[in-house]
């Protein structure tokens, strides 16, 4: 079966402004030496897709820095490969531009051209701000021997637990594993379960939606488009079982992060030979870890130099922990610079953040103290 | 598609290393790991990257397998080229019958081919087992000014050491008048680093002429410097100060890892300017347990260390069980350490699958070498392997 991928980039840059002031969702940085958007793309690219379209919106730059050629994740294609989806101007107005990023329905009318030249039979949706390691291979093979026309990946969990469980929708399912209900998850829906945004449509079928979505003056794709073609009985939900993180709310994004430092999270996410998590290469040198450091329970990556003490933490590439300085219960984001004799506790510092000797934060976790790009304190 | 190279690097990488022993059984000694992600080769294929140079003959001969998978197209180099980028150049089949590479100069002259689709006014001979980060342009820029015909990089060594390396005599311009290789009386301390520039055309010239000759073993060191030099050639010592370390041995692989550590490591590959690129796998982060005990140490991705680590360098994907203890080592990639393991003064190579209660090596002190564990070596819970001792790789102790 000849797949093709499709990642949506901007949707649910909403949920945290603060790492996406400069930033899409997709290239949030994430476990040390991934951005968001790794997870979809690998696991798309572990399943034998090799076409992927990345719808962008706005803010898109730091992605389109990350993705490069696409050669880091096997995708500098001179057939398929990654083709990114900006919107465009056309001669009288700017619709795409508007509107493309801001959901679904939008984003799909703005690159219908794309999926109506690709010739693959299926189409995976993904959005980039979930976390997991998923055989979509296995997900394709069901769906082709199911016969179906649309297959969504849904996951059961209570989502009323997060701040922001808004744009999160409930699939109801048959015994056949066909779809009876679509619904929006409500605040006090409890466990369910959930649309996880990713997806398998059948190209044609996902081209007549698109069609008839902008003709019939809909503007939920879910709801309207998805919820009216299941009385057809070929759309099928595949429950997925594992390791699965929605970053919704920055005190999600750290507890999602934290997650990172329990071996079962780190076995499933990372531990599979078969399915890497592939990521932009940096060339950083090793890490060292100096005479007198001392580091307990942290995920660290490549490229830092650590003389100080460092506790329960996630440390991404290039980042400086000196002298006499403590760090616990933080996430220091790619070449955070912090001196010597400094405490952090609960810190979340974004790129290039410097702070200078003897300096004590805090915030608490379930109000991470968040330190933007570039700051000196 | 034919574009001129002003000067093309040709990268000797088909010398066995014998006196890496077990590291080298399958691998060529430019493919062995060195400082946790990098391969020995790689200081090289970096330094002509940030030279400058584009277009680099790799030549092969030796267990070419782990190598020629490194290399691959050279994308992580950014030596991927439409045109020039990294070839690789094993010996081959000609019209007039087959040969292997006989010597460095044998070598080069069986590609003098490759070299002219260039057509290049400069060539530059490397070896790729050295650790070190040198700019080859300035010493093109210093071959070109000096007008030789041949440049050769020297470096200072203490006297006690000279008798190991092909020594140079220059003047005060820097011109060689005398060349004496592995002399027994030392008459200075300037030692070729291998590294060489030449003028093509002469090049080609004493190639033509070296191969003639039956006498000859066919060799840079041997034959071509002291047939030029006694001919009256323009031969100068380019002078490089700078971290160089040839690392064809055991205990000069082991100390050049080590060089890595420290308060100021004298060898340092956090240098932005100066990238040193490898080719990566994608491993995870590395995640060090509750129990851990790291100090003054290397660690790379995919690592998770659970035990206590000390004045080591660690290669990707190893695991570290609790309670083990690592010192003085160098862990190459994939390696597994079981409970209770003590490694010392050691190096272990890929793959190794250590169990509980192994003691490998001597305390540092006390050693008496460095004990060697060669790759995919299962070690038995409870074994000894003592200070000094190499096991050879595939086999159980």
């Amino acid at each position: 079966m000849s797949v093709a991928g499709l990642i949506f980039s901007n949707i649910h840059d909403s949920s945290l402004p603060e790492l996406t002031a400069k930033r899409s969702i997709a290239s949030v940085p994430f476990g040390c030496r991934y951005r968001l958007i790794d997870f979809p793309l690998s696991n798309m690219v572990n399943s034998g897709i090799s076409k992927i379209g990345i719808i962008t919106h706005n803010n898109y730059g730091s992605l389109m820095d990350h993705i490069g050629t696409g050669k880091d994740w096997d995708l500098a294609r001179r057939s398929g490969g990654i083709k990114i989806l900006p919107p465009f101007i056309t001669e009288f107005e700017n619709p795409t531009a508007r509107r493309q990023g801001a959901n679904p329905f939008d984003a799909l009318i703005g690159v219908r051209n794309f999926i109506s030249k690709c010739t693959e039979d299926e189409i995976v949706f993904s959005y980039s701000d979930i976390i997991c390691n998923i055989d979509l291979a296995a997900v394709l093979k069901e769906h082709k021997a199911r016969g179906a026309e649309v297959t969504l990946i849904t996951y059961s969990y209570d989502a009323s637990q997060y701040k922001n469980s808004g744009g999160l929708y409930t699939v109801a399912s048959n015994d056949d594993g066909t779809v009876s209900a679509i619904s929006l998850y409500g605040r006090r829906s409890g466990e369910k379960n959930i649309y996880t945004d990713m997806a398998i449509f059948n190209r044609e079928v996902l081209l007549e939606m698109i069609d008839s979505m902008a003709c019939d003056g809909y503007n939920d794709f879910y709801l309207d488009v998805l919820g009216k073609y299941i009385n057809k009985g070929t759309v099928y939900a595949h429950s997925f079982e594992g390791v699965f993180m929605r970053i919704s709310s920055m005190d999600g994004y750290f507890s999602a992060s934290m997650k990172l430092l329990s071996a079962e999270a780190r076995d499933e996410l990372f531990g599979n030979k078969e399915r890497p998590i592939h990521t932009k290469v940096r060339n950083s040198a090793p890490t060292l870890y100096k005479e007198g450091s001392k580091v307990k329970n942290s995920y660290i990556a490549d490229g830092c130099v650590i003389e100080g003490e460092v506790e329960n933490s996630i440390i991404f590439r290039g980042v400086k922990v000196g002298r006499g300085t403590v760090v616990k219960n933080s996430i220091l984001l790619q070449d955070t610079n912090v001196g010597e004799n400094v405490k952090l506790g609960c810190v979340i510092t974004d790129k290039d953040v410097k702070i200078r000797d003897g300096r004590e934060l805090s915030g608490h976790t379930t109000m991470p103290f968040f330190i933007s790009k570039g700051t000196t304190v | 598609m034919f574009r001129k190279k002003e000067c093309v690097a040709m990268l000797l990488a088909g010398g066995q290393g014998s006196r890496l022993y077990a590291l080298t059984e399958k691998t060529a000694k430019p493919a062995v790991i060195f400082g946790g992600k990098y391969r020995i080769i790689d200081f090289t294929l970096s330094n002509c990257i940030n030279s400058g140079i584009d277009t680099v003959g790799v030549l092969t001969q030796y267990q070419p397998l782990v190598l020629g998978e490194h290399i691959g197209n050279g994308l992580p180099w950014d030596l991927d080229r439409a045109w020039g980028g990294v070839k690789l150049l094993p010996p081959y089949q000609g019209k007039n019958g087959a040969d292997w590479y006989r010597g460095t100069a044998n070598a080069i002259y069986q590609n003098m081919e490759f070299i002219d689709r260039y057509d290049p006014e400069y060539v530059l001979i490397l070896s790729g087992d050295h650790i070190y980060k040198m700019d080859y342009a300035a010493m093109l820029e210093y071959h070109k000014q000096t007008g030789a015909d041949a440049t050769i990089a020297v470096i200072n060594v203490p006297l006690s050491e000279a008798s190991r390396f092909g020594i140079m005599s220059a003047d005060e311009n820097g011109r060689i008048y005398k060349f004496a290789e592995k002399p027994k009386e030392p008459e200075g301390t300037l030692a070729s680093m291998g590294i060489y520039i030449f003028t093509k055309k002469k090049l080609f010239e004493y190639l033509i002429s070296d191969e003639e000759n039956k006498e000859s073993s066919n060799d840079f060191g041997k034959n071509i410097i002291p047939t030029m030099l006694a001919s009256g050639e323009k031969l100068c010592a380019y002078p490089f100060e700078g971290y160089w370390k040839d690392v064809g041995t055991i205990s000069s692989l082991w100390e050049a890892n080590m060089d890595l550590l420290g308060e100021e490591p004298v060898l340092k590959l956090s240098d932005e300017d100066w990238r040193i690129y490898s080719r990566h796998e994608p491993y995870a982060p590395q995640y060090i347990g509750e129990d851990a005990v790291i100090e003054n140490s290397s660690v790379t991705e995919g690592c998770e260390i659970e035990g206590t680590l000390k004045n080591s360098v660690i290669g990707p994907g190893v695991k570290i069980a609790k309670g083990a203890v690592v010192e003085d080592s160098v862990i190459f990639d994939n390696v597994t350490i079981g409970e209770g393991s003590t490694i010392s003064c050691s190096i272990i190579d890929s793959g190794v699958q250590i169990g509980k209660k192994v003691s490998v090596g001597a305390a540092k002190d006390n050693a008496k070498g460095v004990a060697v564990v060669g790759a995919g070596v299962v070690v038995g819970d409870g074994e000894v392997i003592a200070d000094n001792e190499m096991i050879y790789s595939g086999k159980e102790k």
